[in-house]
Protein backbone atom coordinates (compact mmCIF):
# COMPACT_ATOMS: atom_id res chain seq x y z
CA UNK A 1 0.00 0.00 0.00
CA UNK A 2 2.14 2.40 0.45
CA UNK A 3 4.73 1.61 -2.19
CA UNK A 4 1.65 3.08 -4.27
CA UNK A 5 1.68 6.14 -2.48
CA UNK A 6 5.54 6.46 -2.68
CA UNK A 7 5.59 6.70 -6.44
CA UNK A 8 3.01 8.32 -6.73
CA UNK A 9 4.35 11.09 -4.72
CA UNK A 10 7.60 10.65 -7.26
CA UNK A 11 5.51 10.45 -9.89
CA UNK A 12 3.84 13.54 -9.54
CA UNK A 13 5.48 15.55 -7.09
CA UNK A 14 9.58 15.17 -8.22
CA UNK A 15 10.84 17.64 -6.26
CA UNK A 16 13.80 17.69 -3.39
CA UNK A 17 11.39 17.63 -0.11
CA UNK A 18 9.59 14.38 -1.54
CA UNK A 19 12.79 12.65 -1.92
CA UNK A 20 12.71 11.21 2.08
CA UNK A 21 10.61 8.89 2.72
CA UNK A 22 9.73 10.32 5.88
CA UNK A 23 8.28 13.77 4.09
CA UNK A 24 6.01 11.59 2.09
CA UNK A 25 4.94 9.41 5.17
CA UNK A 26 4.26 13.86 6.36
CA UNK A 27 2.95 14.25 3.43
CA UNK A 28 0.28 11.38 3.71
CA UNK A 29 -0.65 12.55 7.24
CA UNK A 30 -1.20 16.41 6.54
CA UNK A 31 -3.61 14.75 4.05
CA UNK A 32 -5.69 13.14 5.89
CA UNK A 33 -5.47 14.95 9.12
CA UNK A 34 -5.87 18.77 7.59
CA UNK A 35 -9.68 17.88 6.11
CA UNK A 36 -10.81 16.24 9.43
CA UNK A 37 -9.80 19.29 11.56
CA UNK A 38 -11.27 21.83 9.08
CA UNK A 39 -14.69 19.58 8.64
CA UNK A 40 -15.09 19.16 12.42
CA UNK A 41 -13.75 23.11 13.50
CA UNK A 42 -16.46 24.59 11.72
CA UNK A 43 -18.89 22.96 14.30
CA UNK A 44 -16.09 23.81 17.24
CA UNK A 45 -16.32 26.91 16.35
CA UNK A 46 -20.23 27.35 15.61
CA UNK A 47 -20.55 26.08 19.28
CA UNK A 48 -17.82 28.23 20.80
CA UNK A 49 -16.04 24.85 21.61
CA UNK A 50 -12.41 26.29 21.22
CA UNK A 51 -11.94 26.14 24.82
CA UNK A 52 -12.84 22.74 24.97
CA UNK A 53 -10.81 21.51 22.53
CA UNK A 54 -7.88 22.90 23.67
CA UNK A 55 -9.06 21.33 27.44
CA UNK A 56 -8.73 18.17 25.18
CA UNK A 57 -5.47 18.70 24.05
CA UNK A 58 -3.90 19.06 27.18
CA UNK A 59 -5.08 16.21 28.95
CA UNK A 60 -2.82 14.00 26.60
CA UNK A 61 -0.67 15.19 29.41
CA UNK A 62 -1.99 13.01 32.24
CA UNK A 63 -2.79 10.72 29.03
CA UNK A 64 0.77 10.14 28.73
CA UNK A 65 1.61 10.13 32.73
CA UNK A 66 -0.79 7.42 33.34
CA UNK A 67 0.27 5.42 30.67
CA UNK A 68 3.84 5.65 32.08
CA UNK A 69 2.54 4.89 35.88
CA UNK A 70 0.91 1.67 34.12
CA UNK A 71 4.33 0.96 32.01
CA UNK A 72 2.96 1.27 28.84
CA UNK A 73 5.55 1.86 26.23
CA UNK A 74 3.15 3.78 23.24
CA UNK A 75 0.30 5.93 25.82
CA UNK A 76 -1.93 6.09 23.16
CA UNK A 77 -4.26 4.31 24.59
CA UNK A 78 -3.98 5.44 27.64
CA UNK A 79 -4.37 8.97 26.16
CA UNK A 80 -7.36 7.65 24.29
CA UNK A 81 -9.32 6.82 27.44
CA UNK A 82 -7.91 9.45 29.80
CA UNK A 83 -9.16 12.29 27.06
CA UNK A 84 -12.24 10.50 26.59
CA UNK A 85 -13.68 10.59 30.37
CA UNK A 86 -12.37 13.99 30.50
CA UNK A 87 -14.37 14.95 27.56
CA UNK A 88 -17.32 12.98 29.44
CA UNK A 89 -16.73 14.43 32.44
CA UNK A 90 -16.65 17.72 31.18
CA UNK A 91 -20.04 17.50 29.68
CA UNK A 92 -21.37 15.81 32.73
CA UNK A 93 -20.48 18.95 35.27
CA UNK A 94 -21.86 21.65 32.70
CA UNK A 95 -24.96 19.89 33.36
CA UNK A 96 -24.94 19.69 37.14
CA UNK A 97 -22.78 22.84 37.93
CA UNK A 98 -24.21 26.18 38.46
CA UNK A 99 -20.69 27.74 36.92
CA UNK A 100 -20.06 28.49 33.37
CA UNK A 101 -19.05 26.71 30.96
CA UNK A 102 -15.79 27.76 30.71
CA UNK A 103 -15.02 27.88 34.46
CA UNK A 104 -15.42 24.46 34.62
CA UNK A 105 -13.44 23.62 31.55
CA UNK A 106 -10.82 26.09 32.58
CA UNK A 107 -10.91 23.92 36.57
CA UNK A 108 -10.56 20.58 34.69
CA UNK A 109 -8.14 21.29 31.93
CA UNK A 110 -5.88 22.66 34.52
CA UNK A 111 -6.06 20.14 37.24
CA UNK A 112 -5.52 17.35 34.31
CA UNK A 113 -2.33 19.02 33.26
CA UNK A 114 -1.11 19.85 36.63
CA UNK A 115 -1.79 15.91 37.47
CA UNK A 116 0.03 15.44 34.33
CA UNK A 117 2.84 17.30 34.82
CA UNK A 118 3.46 16.11 39.02
CA UNK A 119 3.34 12.75 37.49
CA UNK A 120 6.02 12.92 35.04
CA UNK A 121 8.62 15.52 36.96
CA UNK A 122 8.45 12.76 39.67
CA UNK A 123 12.45 12.27 39.57
CA UNK A 124 13.09 15.23 37.56
CA UNK A 125 12.30 13.19 34.23
CA UNK A 126 10.26 15.68 32.61
CA UNK A 127 12.07 16.48 29.53
CA UNK A 128 12.19 12.92 28.06
CA UNK A 129 8.48 14.35 27.29
CA UNK A 130 8.75 17.61 26.02
CA UNK A 131 8.79 16.25 22.21
CA UNK A 132 4.53 15.93 23.21
CA UNK A 133 4.38 19.92 23.75
CA UNK A 134 5.65 20.53 20.31
CA UNK A 135 5.10 17.10 18.60
CA UNK A 136 6.83 15.21 15.55
CA UNK A 137 5.05 14.93 12.41
CA UNK A 138 7.93 13.41 10.33
CA UNK A 139 7.93 10.73 13.15
CA UNK A 140 5.30 9.19 11.78
CA UNK A 141 5.22 5.20 10.70
CA UNK A 142 3.47 3.23 8.20
CA UNK A 143 1.50 1.90 11.14
CA UNK A 144 0.45 5.03 12.26
CA UNK A 145 -0.85 6.28 8.82
CA UNK A 146 -3.02 2.76 8.90
CA UNK A 147 -4.12 3.73 12.57
CA UNK A 148 -4.77 7.50 11.04
CA UNK A 149 -6.55 6.13 7.86
CA UNK A 150 -8.80 3.95 10.01
CA UNK A 151 -9.82 7.61 12.11
CA UNK A 152 -10.31 9.04 9.05
CA UNK A 153 -12.98 6.64 7.86
CA UNK A 154 -14.84 6.48 10.66
CA UNK A 155 -14.96 9.94 11.39
CA UNK A 156 -16.44 10.91 7.45
CA UNK A 157 -18.76 8.04 7.91
CA UNK A 158 -20.24 9.18 11.56
CA UNK A 159 -19.47 13.17 10.40
CA UNK A 160 -21.93 12.52 7.51
CA UNK A 161 -24.74 10.46 9.46
CA UNK A 162 -25.21 12.95 12.66
CA UNK A 163 -24.13 16.02 11.22
CA UNK A 164 -28.07 17.70 10.14
CA UNK A 165 -29.10 16.55 13.86
CA UNK A 166 -25.53 18.46 15.51
CA UNK A 167 -26.13 21.42 13.36
CA UNK A 168 -29.86 21.32 14.77
CA UNK A 169 -28.48 21.01 18.45
CA UNK A 170 -26.33 23.74 18.17
CA UNK A 171 -28.63 26.10 16.97
CA UNK A 172 -31.49 25.60 19.54
CA UNK A 173 -31.87 22.70 21.84
CA UNK A 174 -35.51 22.79 21.95
CA UNK A 175 -36.41 22.98 18.69
CA UNK A 176 -33.60 20.55 17.62
CA UNK A 177 -35.77 17.93 20.06
CA UNK A 178 -39.33 19.30 18.39
CA UNK A 179 -37.51 17.81 15.06
CA UNK A 180 -36.61 14.48 17.04
CA UNK A 181 -33.19 15.19 17.43
CA UNK A 182 -31.71 13.03 20.08
CA UNK A 183 -29.48 16.18 21.05
CA UNK A 184 -27.60 14.45 23.93
CA UNK A 185 -26.43 11.58 21.86
CA UNK A 186 -25.38 13.78 19.11
CA UNK A 187 -23.43 16.24 21.40
CA UNK A 188 -22.01 12.89 22.99
CA UNK A 189 -20.66 11.64 19.86
CA UNK A 190 -19.25 15.18 18.82
CA UNK A 191 -17.49 15.07 22.07
CA UNK A 192 -16.06 11.74 21.54
CA UNK A 193 -15.27 12.44 18.04
CA UNK A 194 -12.84 15.67 19.28
CA UNK A 195 -11.28 13.99 21.92
CA UNK A 196 -10.47 11.24 19.56
CA UNK A 197 -8.86 13.34 16.72
CA UNK A 198 -6.87 15.40 18.68
CA UNK A 199 -5.70 12.53 20.93
CA UNK A 200 -4.20 10.60 18.08
CA UNK A 201 -3.08 13.71 16.18
CA UNK A 202 -1.33 15.28 18.99
CA UNK A 203 1.77 13.21 18.97
CA UNK A 204 2.56 14.66 15.78
CA UNK A 205 1.28 18.10 15.77
CA UNK A 206 2.40 18.95 19.74
CA UNK A 207 -0.13 19.77 23.06
CA UNK A 208 1.04 23.24 22.44
CA UNK A 209 -0.60 23.95 19.07
CA UNK A 210 -2.95 21.58 18.18
CA UNK A 211 -6.17 23.69 19.27
CA UNK A 212 -5.14 26.49 16.79
CA UNK A 213 -5.25 23.61 13.65
CA UNK A 214 -9.29 23.20 14.72
CA UNK A 215 -9.82 26.52 14.92
CA UNK A 216 -7.93 28.77 12.43
CA UNK A 217 -9.18 26.98 9.30
CA UNK A 218 -12.56 27.59 10.20
CA UNK A 219 -12.45 31.17 11.34
CA UNK A 220 -11.52 31.89 8.70
CA UNK A 221 -13.79 30.35 6.76
CA UNK A 222 -16.22 31.95 8.48
CA UNK A 223 -15.16 35.41 7.56
CA UNK A 224 -15.63 34.34 3.82
CA UNK A 225 -18.69 32.67 3.63
CA UNK A 226 -21.93 33.05 3.01
CA UNK A 227 -23.56 29.69 3.32
CA UNK A 228 -22.65 25.54 4.68
CA UNK A 229 -21.22 24.55 2.21
CA UNK A 230 -18.59 27.60 1.38
CA UNK A 231 -17.91 27.17 5.24
CA UNK A 232 -16.98 23.97 4.68
CA UNK A 233 -15.32 24.01 1.87
CA UNK A 234 -13.12 27.03 2.81
CA UNK A 235 -12.03 25.25 5.84
CA UNK A 236 -11.12 21.73 4.29
CA UNK A 237 -9.17 23.82 1.55
CA UNK A 238 -7.51 26.26 4.05
CA UNK A 239 -6.53 23.49 6.12
CA UNK A 240 -5.43 21.68 3.36
CA UNK A 241 -3.21 23.90 1.94
CA UNK A 242 -1.62 25.38 4.75
CA UNK A 243 -1.00 22.05 5.84
CA UNK A 244 1.25 21.22 2.51
CA UNK A 245 2.58 24.97 2.83
CA UNK A 246 3.00 24.04 6.44
CA UNK A 247 5.40 20.87 5.34
CA UNK A 248 7.24 22.32 2.98
CA UNK A 249 8.31 24.96 4.51
CA UNK A 250 9.63 23.18 7.49
CA UNK A 251 11.49 21.11 5.67
CA UNK A 252 13.38 24.21 4.07
CA UNK A 253 13.80 26.45 7.16
CA UNK A 254 14.29 23.21 9.54
CA UNK A 255 11.51 24.07 11.86
CA UNK A 256 8.75 22.13 13.81
CA UNK A 257 5.90 21.18 11.45
CA UNK A 258 3.05 21.62 13.74
CA UNK A 259 3.73 25.25 14.35
CA UNK A 260 4.71 25.75 10.59
CA UNK A 261 1.46 24.69 9.63
CA UNK A 262 -0.32 26.73 12.61
CA UNK A 263 1.88 29.86 11.38
CA UNK A 264 0.68 29.04 7.69
CA UNK A 265 -3.38 29.13 8.85
CA UNK A 266 -2.88 31.75 11.00
CA UNK A 267 -2.02 33.74 7.63
CA UNK A 268 -4.91 32.60 5.91
CA UNK A 269 -6.47 33.96 9.00
CA UNK A 270 -5.85 37.58 8.52
CA UNK A 271 -5.99 37.38 5.09
CA UNK A 272 -9.75 37.05 5.79
CA UNK A 273 -9.88 39.26 8.34
CA UNK A 274 -8.69 41.69 5.59
CA UNK A 275 -11.00 40.24 3.22
CA UNK A 276 -13.68 41.38 5.50
CA UNK A 277 -12.67 44.97 6.16
CA UNK A 278 -11.93 45.37 2.26
CA UNK A 279 -15.50 44.12 1.53
CA UNK A 280 -17.58 46.37 4.10
CA UNK B 1 -50.53 27.92 -1.02
CA UNK B 2 -53.29 28.10 1.63
CA UNK B 3 -56.01 28.77 -0.46
CA UNK B 4 -54.93 24.91 -2.30
CA UNK B 5 -54.51 23.17 0.86
CA UNK B 6 -58.25 24.44 2.16
CA UNK B 7 -59.48 21.93 -0.88
CA UNK B 8 -57.92 19.00 0.81
CA UNK B 9 -58.43 19.82 4.28
CA UNK B 10 -57.49 17.09 7.25
CA UNK B 11 -60.09 15.65 9.13
CA UNK B 12 -61.13 19.43 10.51
CA UNK B 13 -63.94 18.70 13.32
CA UNK B 14 -62.61 20.69 16.85
CA UNK B 15 -63.10 17.07 18.50
CA UNK B 16 -59.49 15.75 18.61
CA UNK B 17 -57.93 16.66 21.44
CA UNK B 18 -54.78 16.90 23.34
CA UNK B 19 -55.08 16.17 27.54
CA UNK B 20 -52.19 16.56 29.84
CA UNK B 21 -52.71 15.24 32.92
CA UNK B 22 -50.86 15.76 36.02
CA UNK B 23 -47.55 16.86 34.62
CA UNK B 24 -45.21 17.55 36.98
CA UNK B 25 -41.97 18.69 36.67
CA UNK B 26 -39.11 18.75 39.89
CA UNK B 27 -35.30 20.19 39.26
CA UNK B 28 -33.38 20.54 42.31
CA UNK B 29 -35.92 19.59 45.11
CA UNK B 30 -38.22 22.15 43.56
CA UNK B 31 -41.50 21.94 42.21
CA UNK B 32 -40.97 23.64 38.73
CA UNK B 33 -44.32 22.28 37.66
CA UNK B 34 -47.41 20.19 39.66
CA UNK B 35 -50.76 18.92 39.22
CA UNK B 36 -51.00 21.01 35.50
CA UNK B 37 -54.24 19.56 33.89
CA UNK B 38 -54.73 21.07 30.58
CA UNK B 39 -56.85 20.23 27.82
CA UNK B 40 -56.64 21.62 23.95
CA UNK B 41 -59.24 21.28 21.32
CA UNK B 42 -57.69 21.29 17.45
CA UNK B 43 -58.16 24.81 16.03
CA UNK B 44 -57.73 26.59 19.18
CA UNK B 45 -55.39 28.91 20.36
CA UNK B 46 -54.72 28.35 23.89
CA UNK B 47 -52.42 31.21 25.80
CA UNK B 48 -50.31 30.21 28.83
CA UNK B 49 -49.76 33.31 30.53
CA UNK B 50 -48.12 33.61 33.88
CA UNK B 51 -45.19 35.45 35.85
CA UNK B 52 -41.71 34.87 35.53
CA UNK B 53 -40.50 31.77 36.19
CA UNK B 54 -44.06 30.52 36.31
CA UNK B 55 -42.59 27.19 34.29
CA UNK B 56 -44.11 28.62 30.90
CA UNK B 57 -41.24 27.21 29.09
CA UNK B 58 -40.58 24.17 30.55
CA UNK B 59 -43.70 23.20 30.25
CA UNK B 60 -43.28 23.31 26.79
CA UNK B 61 -40.35 21.72 27.12
CA UNK B 62 -42.09 19.18 28.84
CA UNK B 63 -44.93 18.63 26.43
CA UNK B 64 -42.04 18.11 23.98
CA UNK B 65 -40.24 15.81 25.76
CA UNK B 66 -37.11 17.22 26.03
CA UNK B 67 -37.48 17.62 29.83
CA UNK B 68 -38.88 14.33 31.17
CA UNK B 69 -42.48 15.20 33.40
CA UNK B 70 -44.73 13.31 35.63
CA UNK B 71 -47.85 12.83 34.40
CA UNK B 72 -49.02 11.81 31.17
CA UNK B 73 -49.57 13.48 27.04
CA UNK B 74 -52.14 11.97 25.34
CA UNK B 75 -53.58 13.26 22.29
CA UNK B 76 -57.12 11.83 20.78
CA UNK B 77 -58.32 11.93 17.69
CA UNK B 78 -61.87 12.99 16.36
CA UNK B 79 -62.87 9.56 16.84
CA UNK B 80 -61.46 9.93 20.83
CA UNK B 81 -58.89 7.01 19.72
CA UNK B 82 -55.24 7.37 21.20
CA UNK B 83 -53.37 7.58 18.39
CA UNK B 84 -50.20 7.74 20.34
CA UNK B 85 -47.69 10.67 20.62
CA UNK B 86 -48.78 13.83 18.38
CA UNK B 87 -46.16 15.97 15.82
CA UNK B 88 -45.15 19.12 17.48
CA UNK B 89 -44.30 22.02 15.92
CA UNK B 90 -42.06 24.22 18.07
CA UNK B 91 -41.40 27.96 17.43
CA UNK B 92 -38.31 28.91 20.24
CA UNK B 93 -38.70 32.30 21.92
CA UNK B 94 -34.58 33.54 21.14
CA UNK B 95 -32.98 32.54 17.98
CA UNK B 96 -29.53 34.73 18.26
CA UNK B 97 -27.40 34.48 15.41
CA UNK B 98 -23.99 36.01 14.74
CA UNK B 99 -24.49 38.08 12.11
CA UNK B 100 -21.57 36.49 10.65
CA UNK B 101 -23.10 33.14 10.80
CA UNK B 102 -22.59 31.27 7.70
CA UNK B 103 -25.81 29.63 7.32
CA UNK B 104 -28.22 30.27 4.65
CA UNK B 105 -32.29 30.18 5.41
CA UNK B 106 -32.41 27.08 3.00
CA UNK B 107 -29.12 25.32 5.08
CA UNK B 108 -31.51 25.51 7.92
CA UNK B 109 -34.75 23.57 6.21
CA UNK B 110 -32.18 21.18 4.25
CA UNK B 111 -31.03 20.25 8.03
CA UNK B 112 -34.58 20.14 9.02
CA UNK B 113 -35.77 17.67 5.74
CA UNK B 114 -32.96 15.91 4.32
CA UNK B 115 -30.65 13.12 5.50
CA UNK B 116 -27.77 14.23 3.28
CA UNK B 117 -25.47 16.16 5.83
CA UNK B 118 -26.12 19.84 4.64
CA UNK B 119 -22.27 20.84 3.63
CA UNK B 120 -22.10 18.05 0.82
CA UNK B 121 -25.02 18.92 -1.40
CA UNK B 122 -28.38 19.52 -1.18
CA UNK B 123 -31.12 17.70 -3.89
CA UNK B 124 -32.93 20.01 -6.44
CA UNK B 125 -36.03 18.03 -4.81
CA UNK B 126 -35.75 19.32 -1.23
CA UNK B 127 -34.98 22.65 -2.11
CA UNK B 128 -38.02 22.57 -4.43
CA UNK B 129 -39.81 21.73 -1.38
CA UNK B 130 -38.32 24.34 0.63
CA UNK B 131 -39.03 26.96 -1.42
CA UNK B 132 -43.00 26.02 -1.54
CA UNK B 133 -43.21 25.53 2.51
CA UNK B 134 -41.43 29.40 2.44
CA UNK B 135 -44.55 30.28 0.20
CA UNK B 136 -46.41 29.08 2.71
CA UNK B 137 -45.54 32.28 4.72
CA UNK B 138 -45.27 34.02 1.89
CA UNK B 139 -41.34 34.18 2.13
CA UNK B 140 -40.12 32.55 -0.55
CA UNK B 141 -37.67 34.77 -1.69
CA UNK B 142 -35.74 34.33 2.00
CA UNK B 143 -34.50 31.31 0.19
CA UNK B 144 -30.76 32.27 -0.01
CA UNK B 145 -30.23 34.68 2.74
CA UNK B 146 -27.98 34.66 5.28
CA UNK B 147 -29.98 34.53 8.71
CA UNK B 148 -28.01 37.20 10.07
CA UNK B 149 -29.06 39.14 7.62
CA UNK B 150 -32.50 38.44 8.61
CA UNK B 151 -35.07 41.44 9.87
CA UNK B 152 -36.97 39.49 13.14
CA UNK B 153 -39.81 39.92 11.55
CA UNK B 154 -38.66 37.61 8.61
CA UNK B 155 -36.66 35.07 10.87
CA UNK B 156 -40.13 34.52 12.74
CA UNK B 157 -41.84 33.72 9.67
CA UNK B 158 -39.05 31.81 8.74
CA UNK B 159 -39.23 29.36 12.00
CA UNK B 160 -43.34 29.82 11.52
CA UNK B 161 -42.80 27.95 8.40
CA UNK B 162 -40.31 25.54 9.73
CA UNK B 163 -42.19 24.56 12.72
CA UNK B 164 -45.51 23.43 10.40
CA UNK B 165 -43.51 21.15 7.92
CA UNK B 166 -44.79 18.72 8.45
CA UNK B 167 -47.92 19.92 9.73
CA UNK B 168 -47.85 19.63 13.35
CA UNK B 169 -51.50 18.36 15.76
CA UNK B 170 -49.93 20.69 18.25
CA UNK B 171 -48.07 24.00 17.63
CA UNK B 172 -46.05 25.72 20.35
CA UNK B 173 -44.98 29.53 20.67
CA UNK B 174 -42.80 30.87 23.44
CA UNK B 175 -42.94 34.79 22.84
CA UNK B 176 -43.21 34.31 19.34
CA UNK B 177 -42.76 38.17 18.64
CA UNK B 178 -40.92 39.53 21.35
CA UNK B 179 -38.64 42.39 19.77
CA UNK B 180 -40.88 42.41 16.90
CA UNK B 181 -42.54 45.97 15.76
CA UNK B 182 -46.57 46.33 15.72
CA UNK B 183 -46.77 45.56 12.12
CA UNK B 184 -44.37 42.21 11.55
CA UNK B 185 -46.76 41.34 14.84
CA UNK B 186 -49.78 41.84 13.04
CA UNK B 187 -48.66 39.94 9.84
CA UNK B 188 -47.33 37.32 12.11
CA UNK B 189 -50.49 36.72 14.16
CA UNK B 190 -52.73 36.92 10.88
CA UNK B 191 -50.48 33.99 9.24
CA UNK B 192 -50.63 32.03 12.23
CA UNK B 193 -54.56 32.23 12.60
CA UNK B 194 -55.34 31.42 8.68
CA UNK B 195 -52.72 28.27 9.39
CA UNK B 196 -54.73 27.06 12.23
CA UNK B 197 -58.16 27.51 10.24
CA UNK B 198 -56.74 25.91 7.20
CA UNK B 199 -54.88 23.08 8.88
CA UNK B 200 -56.85 22.74 12.28
CA UNK B 201 -53.91 22.97 14.47
CA UNK B 202 -53.80 23.44 18.39
CA UNK B 203 -51.66 25.94 19.54
CA UNK B 204 -50.39 26.87 22.56
CA UNK B 205 -48.77 30.21 22.87
CA UNK B 206 -46.68 31.56 25.49
CA UNK B 207 -46.81 35.37 25.38
CA UNK B 208 -46.55 38.53 28.26
CA UNK B 209 -48.76 40.58 26.00
CA UNK B 210 -52.01 40.50 27.28
CA UNK B 211 -53.39 42.62 24.82
CA UNK B 212 -52.45 40.37 22.31
CA UNK B 213 -53.98 37.53 23.96
CA UNK B 214 -57.07 38.98 24.77
CA UNK B 215 -56.75 39.62 20.76
CA UNK B 216 -56.28 36.25 19.25
CA UNK B 217 -56.47 33.39 21.75
CA UNK B 218 -60.01 31.28 21.98
CA UNK B 219 -58.29 30.24 25.39
CA UNK B 220 -56.03 31.13 28.17
CA UNK B 221 -54.42 29.55 30.99
CA UNK B 222 -53.04 30.97 33.50
CA UNK B 223 -49.69 29.02 34.69
CA UNK B 224 -47.89 29.70 38.24
CA UNK B 225 -46.08 25.87 38.67
CA UNK B 226 -50.16 24.90 38.18
CA UNK B 227 -53.04 26.01 36.08
CA UNK B 228 -54.33 28.29 38.59
CA UNK B 229 -57.23 29.70 36.05
CA UNK B 230 -58.14 28.25 32.27
CA UNK B 231 -61.41 29.70 30.20
CA UNK B 232 -62.33 32.81 27.82
CA UNK B 233 -59.97 35.52 27.65
CA UNK B 234 -63.03 37.69 29.20
CA UNK B 235 -63.32 35.07 32.09
CA UNK B 236 -59.69 34.10 33.04
CA UNK B 237 -58.51 37.92 33.01
CA UNK B 238 -60.96 39.35 35.41
CA UNK B 239 -60.99 36.39 37.63
CA UNK B 240 -59.35 36.69 41.08
CA UNK B 241 -56.22 34.58 40.32
CA UNK B 242 -55.50 36.92 37.38
CA UNK B 243 -56.42 40.04 39.83
CA UNK B 244 -53.86 38.64 42.40
CA UNK B 245 -50.69 38.21 40.13
CA UNK B 246 -50.87 41.34 37.53
CA UNK B 247 -53.55 43.87 39.49
CA UNK B 248 -56.80 45.02 38.05
CA UNK B 249 -55.53 47.45 35.96
CA UNK B 250 -54.55 44.72 33.12
CA UNK B 251 -57.95 42.93 34.15
CA UNK B 252 -60.11 45.96 33.15
CA UNK B 253 -58.25 47.69 30.30
CA UNK B 254 -58.10 45.01 28.27
CA UNK B 255 -62.03 44.32 27.01
CA UNK B 256 -63.25 47.79 27.73
CA UNK B 257 -60.80 49.03 24.83
CA UNK B 258 -59.89 46.39 22.64
CA UNK B 259 -63.35 45.28 22.21
CA UNK B 260 -62.54 41.75 23.69
CA UNK B 261 -61.39 38.57 21.65
CA UNK B 262 -62.40 37.69 18.37
CA UNK B 263 -64.28 34.57 18.86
Amino acid sequence: MMNIWYSLVDFLLPFDWTNHLFMKNALLAVILVCPLFGLLGTMIVNNKMAFFSDAIGHSALTGIAIGVLMGLKNPILSMLAFSIILALAISAARKISLNSTDTIIGIFSSTAVALGIVILSKGGGFTKYSSYLIGDLLSISPNDLALLFMVFISIIIIWVLIFNKLFLASINKTFAVSKKVNTVLADTVFTLIVAVIVTISIQWLGILIINSLLVLPAASARNLSSNIKQYHAFSIAISLISGILGLIMSYYWGTATGATIVLASAVFYFASLMMVRIRN
Amino acid sequence: MIEEQVNNPRNSCGLCCTKIENFGVVRGGKDILKDVNLHIHCGEMTALIGPNGAGKTTLLKAILGEIKPSGSLQFLDHKGKHTGHPVIGYIPQHLYFDRNSPVSVLDLFCAVKSKIPIWLLESNEVKKEVKENLERVSSGHLLNKKLGHLSGGELQRVLLALSIDPIPDILLMDEPVSGIDQKGTEVFYQTVSELRENFDMSIILVSHDFSLVAQYSDRVALLDKTILSCGKPSEVFSSKEFINLFGEVWSRGLFDNKGGNQS
